[in-house]
């Protein structure tokens, strides 16, 4: 391992270079037999999964079929559903970046304390369960829920308005669980960039809209980039608020593969949806890849 | 920057702040409410939802399943993913390399997805509704979070220290235990508060796979959910709020290493 002058000396006689070789070797040997139990976890119950799924996709009884991925072109119910995901995570991904950036960039050139408590204000969301949170909004939005009680008791309404169970409280309750996940990325690309950098754009007469346009919007982009690969894919497969909030209308792909898995015993039908889903991941992680590096993407988590 | 685009900003941020964190209040106030209805505020405090909670046999069994399982996965994940990233950190071949990152692919791919196959697979061995299962599913999910968190401490640590302490005539894994292992213990820890966490919280896969004898409360809380909104969650989600919080605590004093990889 390490590279003494003393090693190199005493490496010169050819056995010892075997014996060295040899060692190296095991030493190799040893760093696979570590890593092995953390692979052999993740393909035994990934990478099995994994197979099972996309063999299934393509079975129906004991032999060969297509009709399982023709379905999801010919029935509406199923590209309808993949439009609806597309849409919603892009309308999440979007909202995410407006609302997450001043939060960002506020966190970055406040005074230590108030950054540090704004960063804390995303932190207890971020650590609590989606399904509290998730419970959250119902309490708020549902037909009894809070907004609606208050309001009928105020006398401001006679009939409770539809809230949850709808696509606002969809959008509502995905943006409330995505926005830390892009608020942190953008923080940490945002609070790089050098104070002297911003002074020298408004002392050199920049508006503050062109600084803005110039000189932050620039120098955060690998931030906003990573941000929203995160919340658009995390979108794109989340499955407990869309279902909650959705009100058992079937509004995300995911819901399709829990329904037919779970409800309709259509295994094939719910491997073929879930390997779309899982193909347009891997392209979209692909094509990001080649920006930015998908170990710092997800390491941001 | 002039006046008014900072008002602007800072308005911005109060809004969004308040987006993020009242719905977690109104959660927890209405835990003490005495009423059946979501009428804000309470008309009265009382205990009464804890009560329900805490005096149930069935959310009480579902809790302890929970933490159990918890606890086990976290056991068997963190000397999984620690001998991992140990092995990542110095390992000079390609092959490790790339092989980091399959272990990355567990927080890849959508939640829904690991969990209908590893449903199927579990049908056909006997794994469903097991606490096996369940502790295998579990450790392969956060194992990404435990191997992130490790190698960010590993690689700010050095190695030499281990090589001094294995010339002096220890041997390897004492050299680990006893040189290595407590200079990077922030990030082991922080490791194992994220494994633990997501073992605590999982709900979609456990919705599939758990059920009879090792119910979970995410799952039973999402069944109840279904169906019509009981208060009693109310009281179990303030609990779980307040371990997040006593687990974020913890965490951001514990060096601020998670976030910052």
């Amino acid at each position: 391992m390490s590279d003494l002058p003393l090693e190199q000396q005493i490496a010169s006689t050819p056995s010892m270079e075997e014996a060295i070789a040899r060692a190296e070797r095991a030493e190799q040997r040893m760093y696979l037999l570590l890593f092995a139990p953390a692979l052999l976890l993740v393909l035994l119950f990934l990478g099995i999964p994994l197979a099972i799924l996309a063999f299934q996709s393509f079975r129906e009884g004991d032999s060969f079929t297509l009709m399982h991925y023709a379905r999801i072109f010919q029935e509406p119910i199923y590209w309808r559903t993949y439009y609806d995901t597309l849409e919603i995570s892009v309308i999440v991904t979007l909202l995410s970046v407006i609302l997450g950036f001043p939060l960002a960039y506020a966190a970055a050139v406040a005074s230590r304390r108030w950054s540090a408590l704004i960063l804390a204000l995303v932190m207890l969301p971020f650590w609590t369960s989606v399904l509290v949170r998730t419970y959250a909004w119902l309490v708020v939005l549902q037909r009894r829920g809070i907004i609606n009680t208050t309001l009928l008791n105020l006398g401001i309404i006679d009939q409770p308005l539809s809230l949850s169970h709808n696509f606002v409280a969809v959008l509502i309750g995905m943006l409330h669980v995505m926005l830390p996940f892009m608020v942190f990325p953008l923080y940490a690309a945002i609070s790089k960039i050098p104070a002297e950098l911003l002074q020298a754009g408004h002392s050199l007469g920049g508006s503050p809209a062109y600084v803005f346009r110039r000189v932050i919007l620039p120098l955060s982009a690998p931030g906003i980039i990573a941000g929203s690969i995160l919340v658009f894919i995390l979108s794109l497969g989340f499955y407990l608020t869309p279902e909650l909030l959705g009100g058992g209308k079937t509004i995300m792909v995911s819901s399709l593969v829990q329904r037919n898995v779970e409800l309709y015993l259509q295994f094939g039908a719910a491997s073929a949806v879930a390997m779309i889903l899982l193909v347009t991941v891997c392209i979209i992680f692909w094509a990001v890849d080649r920006v930015l590096p998908v170990e710092k993407i997800v390491g941001m988590r | 920057m002039n006046s008014w685009p900072r008002l602007l900003l800072w308005i911005t941020t109060t809004i969004v702040l308040i987006f993020m964190v009242l719905p977690i209040v109104i959660v927890v106030i209405m835990s003490f409410s005495n009423s059946r209805f979501l009428t804000f505020p309470p008309p009265a405090v009382s205990l009464r939802w804890y009560e329900a909670y805490f005096g149930s046999p069935d959310w009480m069994d579902a809790t302890w399943n929970s933490f159990l399982l918890a606890v086990i996965a976290t056991v068997v994940t963190v000397p999984i993913g620690t001998a991992a990233a140990y092995a990542a950190n110095i390992s000079q071949s390609k092959m490790v390399r790339r092989l980091q990152l399959l272990l990355l692919t567990p927080v890849m791919v959508p939640v829904i997805i690991l969990a209908a196959g590893i449903y199927m697979v579990y049908a056909q061995v006997g794994l469903v509704a097991t606490k096996t299962g369940l502790v295998c599913a579990y450790a392969m999910m956060n194992l990404p979070y435990v191997f992130i968190s490790v190698l960010a401490g590993l690689r700010s640590f050095d190695m030499n220290q281990e090589d001094v302490a294995r010339s002096l005539g220890v041997n390897r894994f004492t050299a680990f235990m006893k040189v290595t292992l407590p200079q990077i213990r922030p990030s082991v820890i922080t490791g194992a508060l994220f494994a633990f966490i997501g073992a605590l919280d999982e709900t979609v896969v456990s919705l599939f796979i758990a059920g009879g004898e090792n119910q979970t409360l995410p799952r039973r809380m999402f069944m109840s959910l279904r169906n019509e909104i009981d208060p009693t969650i109310a009281s179990i989600s303030s609990v779980l709020i307040t371990i997040s919080f006593a687990l974020m605590i913890m965490s951001s004093l514990r060096g601020k290493r998670a976030h910052a990889v």
